[in-house]
């Protein structure tokens, strides 16, 4: 074993740390915004934008992940004439692809309320905007809490597949040391243990969150 | 005064209302009874437009509530539902199921409409369930608070549908105590129930509907002593 010859390279893996959470961190939150608006919409009445959402979730869902990284990373600057920093293309493609799968775990959420609590809040001259709010997302968000977090675990995962498009993120660092040193098992195994890590952290954050949306099956 | 007028209802193919007009005076309280099906339930959800007419009109206070322009949310304000399944807000206390809608519609003050939910709960008995969640009470507790909610909205007319049938009997007696209580308070009520006691003790007048048509209307003495109608007698023979 030679992790000693790793040492140098600790610089290198922690800013792949960072841009790996980077990664994430961004294409989480565009994923949630967007799968909430797209959620919103299929729960709707409106049939043209329920039909146009789930063909996008059909889109999405139906196709490889890195297709999609590859067709908006390499096909913009053909189409569009701009050249698309690799960031940029990377939280796109994941935003919208985790769009398509948290909608449709929203939607389940949101379905299997209890429809009494919809009207309840109606009979007393609620909104509808303050319905879905207050009273229809907060119940929505305990059925979904562990898809979303099964979602959040397979976004820090895939964000690896940036390595494909050269970002230097935990993936692409540790194939760099590899490539440097010509010794492949250290460098990856260390990889694999950082993204092990950050899994587990966010497990346990995950974990937290789901006792505080629960408290009020315990008080 | 709530005015319901020729009224039909239908789900698909089938029909549940058929041309029902009743209407309820100011401080009135009408107990709706008959049959399983009968749509009972139909009408009484047609008065706060949770079931929109298919055909006829429904009047509060003078105001077409069926006419697309109305501002439904204002009307339900006035008009107050207390459900079957309770329908309180679990992820609530009990406390915030009863200020939420007056604080958020009404733009109620949080400290006096917490003092007047405390004072509402005393009256239901149940003030030292304040900070408790739903999940904590039992059915006949959560039908109190239920009625507690409604009542916190300063309604003019409350509608019952079935506010007994989801509870165990022994729950049953301390609800309609309640609700009793309530209908001496000069509050204009419409109740949906199966307990034919209740019926005849606390309504004004008693509305039989049967296959979707009201088929008779008559003040509590006259319905249960000298029913006009067959479908009625019989009805009653079985209920009795």
């Amino acid at each position: 074993m030679q992790f000693h010859k790793m040492v140098e390279f600790i610089p290198l893996l922690v800013k792949g740390v960072g841009v790996t959470l980077e990664f994430t961190v961004l294409s989480t939150i565009a994923g949630f915004i967007l799968g909430i608006i797209i959620a919103v919409v299929k729960v709707s009445n409106i049939k043209p934008l329920k039909w146009l959402a789930n063909f996008y979730t059909s889109i999405f869902r139906g196709t490889p992940l890195l297709v999609q990284l590859f067709i908006i990373y390499y096909a913009t600057p053909q189409l569009f004439d701009y050249k698309i920093p690799a960031l940029n293309a990377a939280v796109i493609t994941f935003g919208l692809n985790s769009a398509a799968y948290i909608s449709e775990s929203l939607r389940g959420g949101i379905q299997a309320v209890d429809k009494g609590q919809k009207e309840a809040a109606m009979a007393l001259g609620v909104s509808y905007f303050n319905t879905m709010v207050d009273i229809i997302f907060p119940q929505a968000l305990k059925h979904v809490l562990p898809a979303l977090v099964n979602e959040s675990i397979a976004l820090l995962k895939d964000s690896s597949l940036v390595a494909t498009i050269g970002v230097m993120d935990v993936l692409r660092a540790s194939e760099t040391i590899m490539n440097t040193t010509f010794i492949p098992f250290e460098p990856l195994i260390i990889g694999a243990a950082i993204y092990y890590v950050l899994i587990g952290i966010l497990t346990l954050l995950a974990d937290v969150l789901e006792r505080r949306v629960n408290r009020s099956d315990r008080s | 005064m709530i005015e319901v007028k020729n009224v039909y209802k239908s789900f698909g193919h089938l029909e549940v209302l058929k041309d029902v007009s009743v209407s309820i005076q100011n401080g009135e309280v009408i107990a709706i009874i008959g049959p399983s099906g009968s749509g009972k339930s139909t009408l009484l959800r047609c008065i706060n437009l949770l079931e929109v007419p298919t055909k006829g009109s429904v009047f509060v206070d003078g105001q077409d509530i069926t006419d697309k322009k109305t501002n439904i949310a204002e009307i339900r304000k006035k008009v107050g539902m207390v459900f079957q399944h309770f329908n309180l807000f679990p992820h609530m206390t009990v406390l915030e199921n009863m200020t939420y809608a007056p604080i958020k519609t009404k733009g109620a003050d949080k400290l006096s409409i917490g003092k007047k939910a405390l004072e509402l709960l005393k009256t239901v008995g149940l003030e030292e369930k304040a900070n408790v969640y739903p999940e904590k009470l039992s059915g006949g507790q959560k039908q109190r608070v239920a009625i507690a909610r409604a009542l916190a909205m300063e309604p003019e007319t409350l509608l019952f549908d079935e506010p007994t049938s989801a509870l165990d009997p022994e729950m049953v007696k301390e609800v309609l105590q309640v609700i009793k209580a309530l209908a001496k308070t000069g509050i204009t009520m419409a109740l949906v129930t199966h307990e034919m006691g209740f019926a005849r003790e606390v309504a004004d007048r008693i509305c039989f509907l049967e296959g979707g048509k009201l088929i008779e209307e008559a003040t509590p003495e006259e319905f249960f002593s000298n029913p006009k109608t067959e479908r009625a007698k019989q009805f009653l023979e079985k209920m009795l």
